[in-house]
């Protein structure tokens, strides 16, 4: 591949970046384009209403959700590393990674399948105690059905969900119990986004 | 015509110039010249605007020349290939040397997007890798996904934002306005492409607002003459010259190749002609092959005399701020306009703003429901000699003018689309998403259904609904389904009924 080392220098900590998030130099030179373009004041840094700008998340039921997990805790702007470190996580899993060939030295890479859930768990868990409670469950899915279903078959829906999957019947799912009622769903796939070349 | 008028008006100039300059050598009475006229400061700016003067009337007659020329068909498509064969060269062995990509592959976007499938249908698809043969709709905590990476998607590149501002180019050649996507190749393409910039800033630039400059003030005073006429035929085959005449010369101030496709669906009187908007030149392009009229919001100004001044001599309608809201009232009078058979047809942007040329966004259904004939026109921009693009945001008018100006050339398309009328059963939404289809499928744009409002305003939640409502469809409306299944099973006879009554209630 052609160096395009040039375009990535305005980028700072480029190389960092693509050593822990596995992004292509020439995706991170897009990624940075885009960036800019939704830093509509040039501050160097994204703002809530950045994100609200965006249409298509406007009118997604969980975009506030979404919006939410690119900040981090108590900060109020994301600046590019930040932006491109949760961008990681919806990176295509690398299907040639050995599985044996992992040893606790190297850390988890943010695209793979771990932590991807750990990723959707946390939009459920918002006070990241590690478990998500029913009145957790029972947010998000008033946000994604709002007006349109009554309070109770809410409470219902979240009832059936909680006993399914809470094995130890503390009344929460913790992640563990998430990964395994979703073994076998189809998470490469379906929470992968797609970079073009 | 127009040619002759202009270099009638400024031999006139000269004649005018070279007489005050003749009277000066000559020696006549004090009282024939001016008092400044006899201290010597002044021949040195009168002998400056005489040869200038004189140098602009070869310049009309070149440019006519020249745009005559490459109005015929074939020659067209030899000049929108000027790039120099020899920098086209160098640059392909400077990527080479350099193992670099010249010609990025146009990409539409940073990520592949999944041809849209339903929300059912994904979630189901989610649920379907998850469990074998479940058909009983609850709620999967893997529903979250499907929603979590169509927001990831949106956030990285969405279809309604890139629209607002200026489009990106594959590939940067000597014509490119500016820098962006500069590539420095070779210290040869960097100096050529600075003196180009010195030829469009030094002469064009300069040339073109002098044009303009004579364009409007010709409009202005013709116009006004025109109306004073007392024959109300003379008077409206008049104005037409004079407004053809004026726009083919601010067509040339701002060096437009328009090229016209199906003239024969040109848009007659009665009619309303509608097309998507780009620029506010896009007035000056259509009006430059035939008579509008135009309907607008009355500015003050610059602005608010050239619209006076149109009006003394043809119809068009200008709202004030205020009525514009009404929208009973603007119904109203554009209902007026195209009932009189007499007036030209009016021409309308219903996208209501300036979109980058890229896609044609929703057209707003006003003009729509007056139920005459509509006649659909698509623009199309060539953006590599000049992006006419106004970002209003970026650039206020006078900016963005002279940027026009001191591009190239602004090279672009016009197809008249045959005329389209409302069908029955069909409400002004709907035709006026048909209309929108045709003109985006004729000029090669994206057709979407998000309002150019966007561009200011926030999302409205009606659409976040729908969204809610189709999910809660997949969770709670199958049970309705069973339930209509249940009801059929116990007795034919029901059944019967049940598919009487939509019969009954149409």
């Amino acid at each position: 591949m052609g160096s395009s080392s040039s375009s990535t220098e305005r980028i700072p900590d480029a190389q960092e970046l693509m050593q822990e998030t596995g992004f292509s130099a020439a995706h991170l030179v897009r990624l940075y384009e885009r960036f800019e373009f939704l830093d509509k004041d040039d501050r160097g840094e994204l703002r809530l209403d950045d994100f609200e700008a965006v249409s298509e998340l406007a009118m997604n039921p969980i975009g506030d959700r979404i919006i939410g997990a690119f900040f981090s805790p108590g900060r109020e702007t994301v600046d590019f590393p930040s932006f491109v470190r949760i961008l990681a996580h919806f990176r295509p899993t690398d299907t040639n990674r050995t599985r044996n060939g992992r040893n606790g030295a190297q850390p988890e890479p943010a695209n793979s399948r771990t932590s991807k859930l750990k990723f959707a768990f946390q939009l459920y868990d918002q006070d990241r105690d590690g478990k998500v409670s029913r009145e957790e469950l029972l947010q998000v899915l008033r946000m994604m059905l709002e007006m349109q279903v009554t309070e109770e078959q809410l409470q219902s829906i979240a009832e059936r969900a909680i006993q399914e999957a809470d094995l130890d019947r503390d009344d929460a799912i913790s992640f563990d119990e998430f990964k395994k009622s979703l073994e076998k769903v189809d998470i490469e796939h379906k929470m992968s986004v797609r970079f073009l070349e | 015509m127009d040619t002759i008028v202009l270099s009638v008006f400024v031999f006139s100039l000269n004649c005018c110039f070279s007489c005050k300059l003749l009277r000066k050598t000559c020696t006549l009475p004090p009282i024939f010249c001016s008092a400044e006229l006899q201290s010597p400061g002044n021949v040195l700016p009168n002998f400056l605007t005489l040869i200038i003067s004189l140098c602009m009337l070869p310049f009309f007659l070149f440019e006519s020349l020249i745009l005559n020329v490459f109005h015929r068909p074939g020659v067209n498509r030899a000049y929108r290939t000027p790039q120099l064969p020899w920098a086209t060269l160098r640059m392909e062995m400077g990527a080479k040397e350099k193992n670099q990509e010249l010609y990025k592959p146009y990409t539409n976007g940073i990520i592949a997007k999944e041809p849209p499938s339903s929300l059912q249908q994904e979630i189901l698809e989610l649920r379907g890798s998850a469990n074998g043969l479940r058909s009983e709709p609850e709620f999967e905590m893997a529903d979250i996904f499907y929603f979590c990476r169509r927001g990831v998607e949106s956030i990285v590149d969405d279809e309604v934002t890139k629209r607002f501002s200026a489009q990106e180019l594959e590939s940067w050649n000597l014509l490119t306005r500016s820098n962006y996507n500069f590539r420095h190749i070779s210290l040869r393409l960097t100096v050529l492409w600075g003196l180009g910039i010195l030829i469009r800033y030094g002469v064009l630039l300069p040339l073109r607002v002098t044009l303009a400059v004579t364009g409007i003030c010709l409009l202005l005073v013709l116009t006004t003459l025109v109306a004073f006429l007392p024959n109300a035929e003379l008077r409206s085959y008049l104005s037409e010259k004079v407004h053809l005449m004026c726009y083919r010369i601010c067509v040339r101030a701002l060096t437009a190749i328009i090229t016209y496709h199906n003239s024969e669906n040109k848009p007659k009187n009665g009619g309303i002609c509608v097309a998507n908007h780009t620029t506010p030149i896009d007035v000056i392009i259509l009006a430059n092959d035939g008579c509008y009229s135009l309907v607008g919001q009355v500015h003050g100004g610059l602005m608010g005399m050239v619209q006076r001044a149109m009006v003394k001599s043809s119809s068009h309608i200008w709202f004030e701020r205020s009525e514009v809201k009404d929208r009973h009232l603007v119904a109203k009078r554009l209902g007026d306009h195209v009932a009189d058979k007499t007036k030209q047809p009016i021409l309308v942007f219903p996208e209501g703003t300036c979109i980058n040329n890229t896609s044609v966004m929703m057209f707003k259904k006003g003009s729509f429901e007056i139920g005459c004939t509509v006649y659909p026109v698509a623009i199309k921009y060539d953006p590599r000699f000049g992006d006419a693009f106004w970002n209003s945001s970026k650039f206020g008018m006078v900016s963005y003018l002279l940027r026009m100006m001191s591009s190239w050339a602004i090279v672009c398309s016009v197809w008249y689309l045959p005329p389209m009328n409302r069908e029955e059963g069909e409400d002004a939404v709907q035709f006026a998403n048909r209309v929108k289809a045709a003109i985006a499928a004729q000029g090669g744009l994206v057709d979407l259904i998000w309002d150019g409002g966007l561009k200011r305003a926030k999302v409205k939640d009606v659409f976040k609904e729908e969204q809610q409502k189709l999910y809660s469809k997949v969770l709670v409306g199958d049970s309705e389904d069973q339930m209509e299944d249940k009801c059929s099973e116990d007795g034919t006879a029901e059944g019967d009924e049940s598919s009487k009554d939509p019969t009954e209630g149409q």
